[in-house]
């Protein structure tokens, strides 16, 4: 896989930009999804994406091939994701005041678009409420439990994306899930 | 109530990190025995975990790579001609010995090498550098020959620019900018088909360089 991804990345550098469309179609549900955990919203998620290849490929000369692409793409999407966080943390704050009173509806809204049958509907409801309780944990903590338990990236790597020593990487997600385990002890 | 030791919370930790010696695993799973409260945090962390991981997958959506690769900056011209001088070093050379033989070529290539711009009203000129000044609006195109643009202010129109290059700048351009370095433009030209008339061209025209 990765002489594959190397030999297209070679490509791009040429000015090839099919085989940067091979790399896009190869990676965008694992970035999707990474931004998707990190944003809780699929609009953002896209948005942010999309912006991390289109960087990806205007800064492909500055990307080192001795190293793996994968981790290289993933740190800039974390650190878009990162960016957009806390450029809209004031909207937080509305959020939580929604969902003193409503609950989950406002979260509900924006996954429910496309009509799901009721026994969907039931299982979604712990799937969207963990979604939340992932996207209220601080930005530094949210990303690396979503490298670990949803990419389920291996630590060191994770240490490499998010440039960070080995012991912050391990206290970020000892503390992210001490959070999420106080956030869901009574679902 | 007895909060649970430090040291079992840590071992926990390094348990679910899957980074625990055998002995303390040992140490872990007494502790877990002896003390309830020790147990719901074990339990609660493992349906953590589950749960998290338990998130559906979800996928991009289907027209994004289309999207993708129609929201990428198009190659400027400049980048097209840098790669091709990397990929055909013996062309250029080729063509650079021609180019460099030609004194007549040479002369009439520096004919054309003085500072022009196209005259629009609002612009200043300091040096060979034409610029729009702060707070300051230009309307039309502009071609500069041999020299460099910098908008400080506002600029409504294409830009063209040979031999010279878009300087940094605070301002504003609210059309295209094309930067035409004419000494590959030349190359191109002589590699393109015209490589015989050139040296017949040279043939016609014996001057040596240097006299
Ligand atoms: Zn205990």
């Amino acid at each position: 896989m990765d002489a594959l991804v190397n030999k297209r990345i070679k490509r791009v550098m040429k000015g090839d930009q099919d085989a940067f469309a091979e790399i896009v179609e190869l990676y965008q549900h694992q970035l999707f999804q990474i931004c998707y955990r990190m944003l809780g919203n699929r609009h953002e998620a896209e948005d942010i994406a999309q912006e991390a290849f289109t960087r990806a490929y205007v800064n492909i000369h500055t990307f080192d091939q001795n190293r793996k692409f994968s981790t290289w793409l993933y740190r800039i999407a974390t650190n878009l994701c990162i960016d957009r966080i806390r450029k809209k943390k004031p909207d937080y704050h509305l959020d939580a005041e929604v969902r003193g009173t409503e609950g989950l509806n406002m979260y509900s809204k924006i996954a429910n678009e496309e009509e799901l049958p009721e026994e969907e509907l039931m299982r979604m409801e712990v799937q969207e409420r963990v979604q939340y309780e992932i996207s209220r944990l601080p930005d530094k903590y949210r990303a690396a439990i979503v490298l670990k338990y949803i990419e389920e990236l291996p630590l060191a790597e994770i240490s490499e994306i998010l440039d960070l020593p080995l012991g912050t990487v391990k206290t970020r997600i000892h503390r992210g899930r001490e959070a999420l385990r106080k956030q869901l002890s009574n679902l | 109530m007895n909060a649970c030791p430090e040291k079992v919370i840590r071992m926990m930790d390094d348990y679910l990190d899957g980074e625990i010696s055998p002995s303390e695993e040992k140490e872990l799973k007494e502790s877990l025995e002896n003390c309830s409260d020790c147990r719901k945090i074990y339990q609660e962390l493992t349906r953590t975990i589950a749960f998290v991981q338990s998130a559906s997958h979800v996928q991009a959506p289907p027209d994004f790579v289309q999207k993708t690769m129609a929201g990428l900056p198009k190659e400027s011209q400049r980048v097209g001609v840098k790669r091709f001088m990397r990929h055909h070093p013996l062309m250029i050379a080729a063509a650079l010995f021609v180019l460099l033989m030609s004194a007549a070529m040479m002369s009439s290539f520096s004919d054309d090498q003085q500072f022009a711009f196209t005259k629009q009203e609002n612009l200043v000129v300091e040096g060979e550098t034409v610029v729009v000044p702060a707070g300051q609006t230009v309307v039309g195109d502009i071609t500069i020959r041999n020299g460099d643009l910098r908008v400080d202010g506002e600029l409504e129109g294409d830009v063209t620019i040979v031999n010279g290059q878009y300087m940094a700048s605070s301002g504003v351009i609210d059309g295209e900018i094309e930067e035409i370095d004419q000494v590959f433009e030349w190359l191109w030209y002589t590699i393109k088909g015209t490589f015989n008339d050139a040296v017949s061209f040279f043939d016609s025209n014996e001057q040596p360089i240097g006299e």
